[in-house]
């Protein structure tokens, strides 16, 4: 069964976690592998507290996992888990990527005609 | 994976209420802005091939309206129009924009067109009222909603526990 209203609330919280700038760079970062917070401090010129703030929040809403190894915690991103987001923005993406590439056979016309107007041979 | 001679759109979403959409052209801005800007020319490329455009009108002048309507493969036709609010020829234009699906939802458009050497990069700002209306935009036609991406998203992050 679904509790409607507290599953509103959480999602609304899972797509924030992801809108945010700094947490897709976070993201970005992770896509490249599995790394300790230090790494991401460096990669990412914020001080340590702002990272690890941004960690939990990616965390809580299950776009990235942790594991303990020796002395370090290593983060990872949870592909799957960000998959719906990116694909519903990805579809978006898609449409007006083809709407340019149509408008890149239009401009490769015009920029044909501006030359041809200077003299053809 | 082998990168294809297409430059893809980048859509990313700023803010709430926002969403950003930039693409660079091997042309330069008057050309662009041309074709953005000329209602023949906009016939060729904006039904990114999902359909056919039936009417397309620019009166370009502050104030003057604009109005596509594409009659779609799968789908009934959809129209949209807005009126100009600014106009800086080559390189930018603020218009309204109101999808006709859904009247009360307006949005500003500001698109730029800057130059890099011969390339001119095009940037599509897109600014609702609300994130409600935002994401109604997005939503427009697709086979997922959000809510639909974001109930899987919560599925599988609590499959994860």
């Amino acid at each position: 069964m679904i509790d409607g209203m507290a599953r509103a609330a959480t999602t609304t919280d899972a797509f924030n976690a992801v809108a945010e700038p700094r947490r897709r760079e976070i993201l970005d970062a992770l896509a490249g592998g599995e790394r300790p917070v230090n790494d991401l401090v460096s990669m990412l010129g914020l001080p340590q507290p702002q990272v690890s703030k941004h960690l939990r929040v990616l965390r809580e809403v299950g776009v990235v996992d942790v594991r303990d190894h020796g002395r370090q915690r290593l983060y990872r991103l949870n592909g799957p888990a960000l998959k719906p987001i990116h694909d519903w923005v990805s579809n978006y993406e898609r449409l007006w990527s083809e709407r340019f590439d149509e408008l890149d056979l239009v401009l490769e016309d015009l920029k044909r005609k501006e030359q041809g107007d200077d003299g053809d041979e | 994976m082998t990168v294809t001679s297409n430059t893809r759109a980048r859509v990313t979403l700023p803010t709430d209420d926002q969403i950003l959409i930039t693409r660079e052209f091997e042309a330069p801005t008057h050309l662009v802005f041309k074709a953005y800007t000329t209602p023949e020319l906009v016939r060729r490329w904006w039904h990114a091939n999902r359909g056919e455009m039936t009417l397309c009108e620019i009166d370009l002048r502050v104030g003057g309206q604009w109005r596509y309507v594409m009659s779609a493969c799968s789908g009934p036709e959809v129209g949209f129009h807005g009126v100009y609010r600014e106009i800086v020829p080559g390189e930018r234009i603020v218009s309204t924009e109101v999808y006709e699906g859904a009247p009360d939802a307006e949005a500003i458009d500001t698109v730029t067109f800057t130059a890099t050497g011969e390339r001119t990069t095009l940037t599509i700002l897109v600014q609702h009222a609300s994130r409600e209306n935002r994401d109604a935009h997005i939503n427009s036609g697709m086979e997922l909603g959000l809510q639909d991406a974001l109930d899987l998203l919560e599925q599988t992050a609590n499959s994860l526990r």
